[in-house]
């Protein structure tokens, strides 16, 4: 494995391998086989809402493309001919066990490529070891703008884009349709990912919405702390009308529960960057008129998809198989699996027989490929991380149909929401955001 | 005045959550002289019975109120099954040993436990709002309530009462005060320790279960639901000092209405208030505020 990135197993089967490419005509890696550890949370509160929904998408992408059965363009058996298998591992029980686990699958189960995790700290923990073991590594779900702002990763990659994007999409959502907010304040995780999105939206709202003015009380509970009652009392006797959240798994459920009954969301505008695993969990008893945005063509906001697009087929057959719509991490699981396809397919049009982990990194630095519901460009990052629309909508149960629904759905483009390559996000806003066209 | 009663109120009401989420805990220290890390799978299985009895209820049509007797019922079934089970299956066979070999005991017990939770009952999160929702809202200090919420406060209040009331009033409660002096003695006048025991884990698991059935309703039940209210428990518990009931309901009113006070004042110290006043605690009275006098045996 430390030249080729596909095991050629022994040296029988590569005769017998070549032997049937002789007769056959069929590439020789159509025999090989990829492993891939594919990383979510598979217990534990994050499980239900994203962990599994996360797992099922690459499971059911991973079997479309081995067998073949995607729509054009990616209706070819395999990876660059290459079968994948998959090994599932739980992404639960901190940073330090994940680097620990992450060793174990690379360096004893001998996983040719790394594919997934959700939180923004194990990302964090995980890019050095990936670099280390120079093991192709897709991270798929996490946030945090950090992850390639303060690093210079060669074999980590994450195919979507971070919360710089959520962050302005929502103040140029508010601005857009709640420009007469009298303020904003927030109640966020207290950790990596609540205190960045907080920050970063604070700033994207002080150039697009510099009229809301920002609470001098914003509520940072701890991770799954699941109480929430003296924060709301909080919230709710801030002026600010206008409330900002990234609560995610159990979290946003707890919150959404204990606030409802209290008629919080009578009283104020909630706007929600991650929450939409929740509209879907709680159905009818989540609130009407909530902003949500679910980071990027993905999930709640594309549900009514284009009839014969990738996205109506990924639609159909998770609810065929799962019996429920893909959520956001299905998508975002499925999106990373699918850009190691589009790498290796591509690698695989020059590679003389079997791609290496060189040839398929340098297919997918810079890459630009069709996900299911848009387009993912690897443009930041020196072209290891994407960059994509980000939209939101208005929650609204849809009582005919029985399910939750979204009105006033806008999408803003890339070039509204990324800084230019080699600026913090962070720089850039605080210099006003120069070379945005929004 | 409004932020005052505001802070009251939830303080008070946070206050409520803890003492009940805890008390089960120094019910069994007391008694046992165990440190019982298998309490947050007790909570959590209160919650997931509650969550998903109320669930099934909802769907069969049964009224929002019934949810209460389902909460209640679901804290004496997973007391007296849990309980017994594990108090005579593995705990009887270990009480001559150290108490950190039990401590040890304990936290086996958690991990099974906690396994168990998601071959029984998946990944997927459970919710059980209806009898909060039945319940509405009130405002109080200028600001909406929850109803639900401020029944903790009885809850609690019916718990530390009764608690107190067994213990010091009946003669349960004289029987169980010689077991935890001495339990020689309590064997040479003929108590019967093993029923006394076995008794006093099985009202510790349902307490345990009750904070969790109780609290179910508020939130979204998912695997992982008990481990981070081991931390609080043992915070509270340490504070007023292990076994002792109105040492729970004291260290549950400080830690409740500090962090009630910080959360609206200084939201950053939050979490530090917890952990400042039991430090604090340890370092002025390390057995804790109400810990009960412990003789000397000679």
């Amino acid at each position: 494995m430390n030249k080729r990135l596909l095991s050629l197993g022994k040296g029988i089967a590569v005769i017998g391998a070549a032997a049937t490419m002789a007769i056959s005509a069929v590439p020789a890696y159509a025999q090989e086989t990829i492993s891939a550890g594919i990383v979510s949370f598979l217990t534990g509160p994050a499980a239900g809402p994203f962990g599994v929904p996360g797992r099922q998408g690459a499971e059911l992408v991973i079997e479309a493309i081995n067998a073949g059965t995607m729509p054009a363009p990616y209706n070819s058996a395999g990876f660059g001919g290459a079968q994948m298998e998959p090994t599932y591992s739980d992404e639960s029980g901190g940073n330090a066990k994940q680097v620990a686990e992450y060793r174990n699958l690379v360096e004893k189960q001998n996983m040719d490529v790394m594919i997934g995790f959700i939180s923004s700290g194990s990302c964090m923990a995980i890019a050095p070891v990936a670099e280390e073991l120079q093991r192709l590594t897709i991270m798929s779900t996490c946030g945090t703008p950090r992850l390639f702002e303060e690093g210079d990763w060669q074999y980590t990659y994450r195919t979507q884009a971070n919360a710089v994007g959520d962050s302005i999409a929502a103040a140029l959502y508010v601005r857009e349709h709640f420009g007469d907010e009298n303020g904003f304040t927030g109640i966020n995780q207290n950790y990596a990912w609540g205190q960045d999105s907080y920050k970063l939206f604070g700033l994207a709202m002080e150039h697009y919405n510099p009229s809301i003015a920002a609470s001098d009380n914003p509520q940072f509970p701890k991770i799954f702390a699941g109480q929430y009652g003296t924060e709301i009392s909080t919230l709710a006797l801030d002026d600010a009308h206008l409330v900002h959240t990234s609560f995610w798994d159990g979290d946003i459920e707890a919150f959404v529960i204990q606030a409802l009954v209290r008629g919080f969301f009578d009283d104020k505008l909630v706007v929600s960057v991650v929450g939409a695993s929740a509209v879907d969990s709680l159905g009818n008893q989540f609130p009407d008129g909530v902003v949500m945005g679910t980071r990027g063509e993905v999930g709640l906001l594309v549900r009514n998809a284009e009839p014969g697009s990738l996205n109506e087929w990924f639609i159909n057959a998770y609810k065929e198989r799962y019996g429920a719509y893909p959520m956001g991490p299905s998508y975002q699981y499925a999106r990373a699996v699918l850009s190691l396809k589009v790498a290796m397919d591509k690698a695989a049009e020059t590679s003389d027989g079997v791609p290496s982990q060189d040839e398929i990194m340098a297919a997918m630095n810079g890459a630009t490929f069709q996900s299911f519901g848009g387009e993912i460009s690897l443009a930041l990052g020196d072209g290891h991380q994407a960059i994509h629309p980000v939209g939101y909508g208005i929650t609204k149960w849809d009582s005919e149909a029985g399910e939750p629904t979204v009105t006033d759905v806008t999408f803003y483009p890339n070039e509204c929401l990324y800084p230019p390559a080699g600026q913090t996000s962070a720089d850039w806003m605080a210099a006003g955001m120069p070379g945005s066209t929004c | 005045m409004q932020l005052f009663i505001t802070i009251l109120i939830d303080g008070l009401t946070y206050s409520s959550y803890l003492f009940i989420v805890s008390v089960g805990l120094t019910v069994i220290f007391g008694v046992m002289k165990i440190l019982n890390i298998a309490h947050g799978s007790f909570f959590a299985w209160g919650a997931y019975g509650a969550a998903y009895s109320i669930g099934l209820a909802a769907n069969a049509g049964f009224p929002a109120w019934f949810g209460f007797i389902l909460i209640l019922l679901s804290a004496i079934l997973v007391g007296l099954v849990l309980g017994v089970i594990i108090e005579r299956v593995i705990l009887r066979k270990m009480y001559d040993q150290e108490e950190v070999v039990l401590v040890l005991a304990t936290f086996g017990i958690f991990l099974i436990l906690e396994d168990l939770i998601l071959l029984v009952f998946g990944v997927n999160p459970f919710f059980a709002y209806q009898p909060m929702a039945y319940l509405g809202n009130i405002k109080l200090g200028g600001i909406s309530r929850d109803v639900y919420s401020l029944t903790l406060l009885a809850a609690a209040a019916v718990i530390a009462i009764g608690c107190w009331y067994s213990l010091n009033k009946t003669k349960w409660g004289n029987i169980l005060a010689t077991v935890i002096f001495d339990r020689e003695i309590s064997l040479a006048i003929g108590i019967n320790v093993q029923a006394v025991y076995t008794a006093t884990f099985v009202l510790g698991t349902a307490l345990g279960a009750l904070g969790g059935a109780y609290i179910a309703p508020t939130v979204s039940v998912a695997p992982g639901f008990g481990i981070d209210i081991i931390i609080l428990s043992f915070a509270v518990v340490v504070i007023g000092g292990l076994g002792s009931i109105p040492g729970a309901v004291i260290g549950a009113l400080m830690v409740g209405i500090l962090r009630a006070i910080a959360v609206h004042q200084m939201p950053e110290l939050e979490l530090f208030v917890v952990y400042a006043v039991m430090a604090l605690v340890l370092i002025v009275r390390p057995e804790g505020l109400f810990a009960p006098a412990v003789a000397r045996k000679i």
